[in-house]
Order: structure tokens, then C-alpha cells, then sequence
């Protein structure tokens, strides 16, 4: 498998289950790989995590490395880099997927600057293409896509020499495929050591709690701006989003004034989302926050102002007063779903 | 007790303030309508770094990488309270990417020699990459804690760090030398001091001295006031990639894997607008129209 054209995604998992993030990744890679008529391969770290090698099969590679020791039991940089590192050096993959997590932001840039590798950090799609420079070729390099300058621009990365071509991916903007249960594949064993020096950390006390929402995989969201006012009058936020069945969602304007926690928070900094409807309440629309819900199937928009460039991606243009419009809303969809 | 900190910080355009005019006709970014602040995370990274040394003692060393126009930062951490800062600046160290920046800085530190701690933000506002402190620490053989916030306690061997995870907390013991990237909640960066500020108001790089000449004639050449800044020491030290062991092939633009295929304004125009009026009916009939389309 030296000088491969395989693929590769960290699997990342936590109390033995797989970060969903992980999986995206993995229907991804397949695509990839199919392209490059090579394999998906996926390296999973942990501890008594053998009964994960299956799950990341049917959700789509071909081989899973397995680095199973006590020392990997909850993700510290040192000993995970380590596993990694060999076996990037040993194999040599084209391609290392990571998801954009504390866990891959942490750990990518220690594989890419201890095998010399480009790396492109919260890419929102990969694609496989060519590349000319100076008249010299270079065919399937893996496009590296991502919004850069606070979401002025969408950038396209490649890199045409040194090898893996490293990404981390956002949660949430890759497509989950079903699993396929009759998929077979490969596990190999590996059997990791690790020195002193990789055990310089200790962790003494994690305590983990799960999101207030779950943006990324909402169908309908209801975000609210500064526009909102007030931490109390984002209670009509919450309120049509329950009535409809959605989540909350914020501007970072709107987190930072204090109006509801950054789990909520929309755009560049925050979570990608691409729901199926997507209503903003009061939020002017900043590229930051655009670059967070651009995706989103049908977009309403109501603002105060007619010319925030909110309205500029909406599908649906409310020019008026939310603490009116949004009451009138639910009063409608109560109406309609009666 | 004391310990040697070095903070590595960078000046970045305030892409969190982007106005439409930061952007040109062309897509390009119009860096002159941007100004170059202090990257705000590196800011609560050179508190961190001042507060173990109120509390145990010690220097700080200020990095910087980037264009002559850098040294603000570096006067600016002088004001705050650093001890010695460093200009890292050259040509060949134009158009580096995270990875070719990550050995120079490496090589830089690897010259200061002397450190038991790295601060560094945890992300650049230009990039929000998060990579460059990992690899410094990759390339150092430092062990690193990513998110740090807290600094529990502080011995010759070890380090007791809060990390704030978006979604938890831990807390970790770590050898000490290691490198930290520090979190915006970490810390209330201390302003700069007047007293400081006026006591390193001549402060300059080499590269500033004409400049500087122009202002206050009375220094005479460049070679006197060279002589007057240093023995003051106020003279901020320039270094370029002659004055490293370095590798020139790793710098640069020619030392960095990711190329930038293209770059694509965006222009986000929804294909049709329908404008809806405030009044019930007309939402009331948006409302079922997402109904009938199966968006509600």
C-alpha cells in the first residue's frame, strides 16, 4: 500500500460511541476513493472499542486500522499522534480526513507537522480535481474547499506536492449515507507502544455535557439577532421554534449581548447548519453568520430594515416589526396545521 | 521560582469588523480598508503568560512573524507588560502557510532557547486555523494543551491546566516545558500602561529608524540612534532567516504544501424574492405555501 491513492478518516469516538462527524466523513471518502479507484481506509483509537470496527464498515471503509490499548482510552494528543503519526509514515495515504471537533483540530496539525503535510482547516466541501502550475500537471489532487476571510470568500486549497493532503471537515456539511449492513472489510490490529514521553499529560477531571440543541442535524431553525432585544424577547424565538418543531439558533451578535448561549450560535465561528426552512429574526446577516446557514433549503428573512443584506439570500422577505410578525406566524401555523 | 514564558503572536486584519468596503469589485479583499489589529486570542495568551510571571516570576518573550509593520504588536506587548520581543521578518518568509510558519517559529524559539512555557492564541482571526500552536509544538517535541484557560498551578516539573472544550471542561497535568493555546474566555487582557507606553515610546526595529529620524532629527544617524535605543533596550530586535538555522527550502511560500487553486467571491443572491407584507394574511398564506411544499 506504499505511495496509496487510499483515503483515510480518523474515526473519532467518545464512551464507545462514534462521533457523527466520523461517519459524514466516511460516505465522503467513499465518493473519493471511487473517484481515485482506491480504498477507504479509517484508523479507530480507543480502548475496547473493537465492536465500533463494524459500524465503520458499513458506513463505508474498506479497511479499519484498530489501535486498541488502555492508554487510548479518552483522547489525549500525545499518544493518539503517536498511533497516527507511524501509521501515516508506515502506509502512506494520498488523503487523511478529520472531522473540524476539539478532538481533530487538536490533533490534525500534529500529523500534518510531523509528516510534512498540507493541511486546510474547517473545509466545507472536498472534491477531486486537476491542478496546472507552471506548465506542470497535476491530476486528482483532493480540492480542499473552505469560506476564508470571515466568509468573504470560499477558497479552494490543493496540494500539488507533498503528501497526505490533510482536511478537517465542519460537522454537519457532509451527507450521512445509510449504512449498508452487508458491507464487508478489513480490521488490522495494531499494536500501539507508546513512550514516557507520550504520557506527559494526565487528564484529572473532564466533565462533559451535551449540547442545549442540535443545529446540525435540525430540519427547521428559528434564529434570533440583536434585533431580538432582549434575553427575555428571544422567549418568541424559542416559541416558534417549538411550535413548528425546530431548533434555536443565534447570531454571534446575539450570544455575545448575552441573549442565549454559544451553543446556539450560527456561522463562521459556531455551527454550519443546512436545514430545511431557516427563519431570521432580527439578524442583519453579516457574511460570518451567512456563511453558517447559506445552504439552508428556503431562507425567510424578517428585519426591520429593508436593506439588510439578510434579504439579499432570502427566499422570503418580511420588512417589519418581529415582535409583530413572529405572533402572527404561529397564530398562522396553528391555523393552517388545525 | 521563575519561569521562562515566550508568547507567539500575530497582527491580522479585523475580519471580524469587515464593512462592505473591505471587499472590492474585483472579490479581492481590500486589506488597506482593514485595519491590522493585535489577533485577539493572542492577546488573553500574553496575559496568561504575564500572570505566571506576577505570580511565580520570570520573562516574557514576545514572537512575532509577519511584515515590518508587525512590530505594533510587539510595542503594544511592550506597553502591556512583556519583557523582550522579537521581530520575525523576511522576504523568504512570505506566503507561508501554517506549516512553513510552524518552522520558522520553531527555529526562532529553538534560538531564544531558554523557556519553560509557549502561550499562543488558540486561533487567528484571518484563518481560524488553530494549527500553527500544535505544530510549533509538534516540531518542538513539546507536549501541547489546546483550549487552555486556567493555569491551576505551576511547579519546575509540572503544569495544572483548566481547558474550556466547547462542549466541557477538563482539567489536565502536563511536563513542564509544554506549549499552551489559550482561549478568549481565559482572561480580561490588562491594557497597556501609560507608564510603560511612554517609557517604550521610542521603541523600533531597525527597519523603523528612518522613520524614527524624520520625527526626531535630533538623534542624529541611524548609527547613533541605534546606540541610544539599545542601550535603553529599546530597540526591538529583527530577526531575519540569515539570522536563524534554518532550512530555506522550508519557508516560504516554496516550503508550504497548500496552494490556493482559486478563490471565489461570493455572491449570495437567492433566485426569487417573494416579498411578504406584515399583515396576517399575507403570512398566514407564506405559511401554508411551506406547507403545501413540504418544507413545513
Amino acid at each position: 500500500m506504499k505511495n496509496s491513492r487510499d483515503v483515510w478518516v480518523f474515526v473519532e469516538q467518545d464512551v464507545g460511541g462514534i462521533a457523527p462527524v466520523s461517519l459524514e466523513l466516511l460516505s465522503k471518502a467513499q465518493d473519493l476513493a471511487r473517484k481515485l479507484g482506491s480504498r477507504v481506509g479509517a484508523i479507530l483509537c480507543g480502548h475496547e472499542v473493537v465492536f465500533l470496527a463494524e459500524p465503520v464498515i458499513h458506513h463505508g471503509a474498506d479497511v479499519v486500522f484498530l489501535a486498541d490499548h488502555p492508554e487510548l482510552l479518552t483522547y489525549r494528543t500525545l499518544p493518539y499522534a503517536r498511533v497516527v503519526i507511524n501509521l501515516v509514515q508506515e502506509r502512506k495515504p494520498y488523503i487523511v480526513l478529520l472531522g473540524a471537533t476539539p478532538v481533530g483540530r487538536d490533533l490534525a496539525p500534529r500529523i500534518a507537522s510531523a509528516t510534512n503535510a498540507g493541511l486546510t482547516a474547517d473545509c466545507t466541501a472536498l472534491e477531486i480535481g486537476d491542478f496546472e502550475r507552471r506548465g506542470e500537471k497535476y491530476t486528482d489532487l483532493l480540492y480542499q474547499i473552505r469560506p476564508a476571510f470571515g466568509g468573504n470568500v470560499i477558497a479552494t486549497i490543493v496540494n500539488p506536492d507533498m503528501h497526505p493532503q490533510m482536511a478537517t471537515v465542519r460537522e454537519g456539511v457532509m451527507r450521512m449515507k445509510e449504512p449498508d449492513t452487508q458491507r464487508q472489510g478489513q480490521v488490522v490490529e495494531l499494536k500501539p507502544q507508546f513512550e514516557a514521553s507520550d504520557l506527559a499529560l494526565r487528564v484529572l477531571k473532564r466533565e462533559m455535557r451535551l449540547p442545549a440543541c442540535d443545529l446540525k442535524h435540525a430540519d427547521v431553525i428559528v434564529a434570533g439577532g440583536m434585533g431580538v432585544g432582549s434575553k427575555e424577547n428571544f422567549k418568541l424565538i424559542r416559541d416558534l421554534a417549538e411550535v413548528l418543531g425546530g431548533e434555536v439558533g443565534a447570531s454571534r451578535a446575539a450570544v455575545d449581548a448575552g441573549f442565549i448561549s454559544a451553543d446556539h450560535q450560527i456561522g463562521q465561528t459556531g455551527v454550519t447548519t443546512r436545514p430545511r426552512l431557516y427563519i431570521a429574526v432580527g439578524i442583519s446577516g453579516a457574511v460570518q453568520h451567512r456563511a453558517g446557514m447559506d445552504q439552508s433549503s428556503k431562507i425567510i428573512a424578517i428585519n426591520i430594515d429593508p436593506k439588510a443584506p439578510i434579504f439579499d439570500i432570502a427566499h422570503y422577505k418580511i420588512v417589519g416589526d418581529l415582535n409583530v410578525v413572529v405572533p402572527r406566524m404561529i397564530r398562522a401555523y396553528r391555523d393552517s396545521a388545525k | 521560582m521563575t519561569y521562562n514564558c515566550v508568547v507567539l503572536v500575530k497582527q491580522v486584519p479585523d475580519t471580524a469588523n469587515i464593512t462592505g468596503k473591505a471587499m472590492k469589485d474585483t472579490g479581492t479583499v481590500n486589506r488597506a480598508a482593514l485595519p491590522a489589529i493585535f489577533n485577539p486570542e493572542d492577546l488573553n495568551a500574553l496575559e496568561m503568560a504575564l500572570q505566571v510571571k506576577d505570580r511565580y516570576g520570570g520573562r516574557v518573550t514576545v514572537l512575532s512573524m509577519g511584515p515590518p509593520r508587525a512590530a505594533d504588536v510587539l510595542r503594544d506587548s511592550l506597553y502591556r507588560g512583556a519583557d523582550e520581543v522579537i521581530l520575525l521578518t523576511d522576504r523568504k518568509f512570505a506566503g507561508s502557510d501554517t506549516l512553513a510558519t510552524s518552522y520558522a517559529l520553531r527555529c526562532a524559539v529553538e534560538r531564544i532557547g531558554n523557556f519553560d512555557l509557549i502561550f499562543c492564541g488558540r486561533q487567528a482571526i484571518d484563518g481560524d486555523t488553530a494549527q500553527v500552536g500544535p505544530q510549533v509544538a509538534e516540531k518542538l517535541g513539546l507536549p501541547q494543551i489546546t483550549y487552555a484557560e486556567t493555569v491551576l498551578s505551576l511547579t519546575r516539573e509540572e503544569i495544572v491546566v483548566e481547558r474550556a472544550l466547547p462542549l466541557g471542561r477538563e482539567t489536565v497535568s502536563c511536563v513542564v516545558p509544554c506549549l499552551l493555546t489559550v482561549v478568549g474566555s481565559a482572561n480580561q487582557p490588562r491594557p497597556p500602561s501609560v507608564r510603560r507606553a511612554i517609557a517604550h515610546k521610542l521603541a523600533a526595529t531597525p527597519l523603523e529608524y528612518g522613520t524614527l529620524l524624520e520625527q526626531w532629527p535630533e538623534f542624529g544617524t541611524e548609527e547613533e540612534l541605534d546606540e541610544y535605543l539599545s542601550e535603553r533596550g529599546l530597540k526591538i530586535a529583527l530577526w531575519s532567516a540569515a539570522d536563524l538555522d534554518v532550512d530555506e527550502d522550508r519557508l516560504g511560500l516554496g516550503g508550504s504544501p497548500t496552494k490556493v487553486l482559486k478563490v471565489d467571491y461570493v455572491v449570495l443572491k437567492s433566485a426569487d424574492v417573494k416579498t411578504v407584507l406584515e399583515n396576517q394574511e399575507s403570512i398566514s398564506d407564506m405559511m401554508q405555501e411551506l406547507v403545501a411544499e413540504y418544507i413545513l
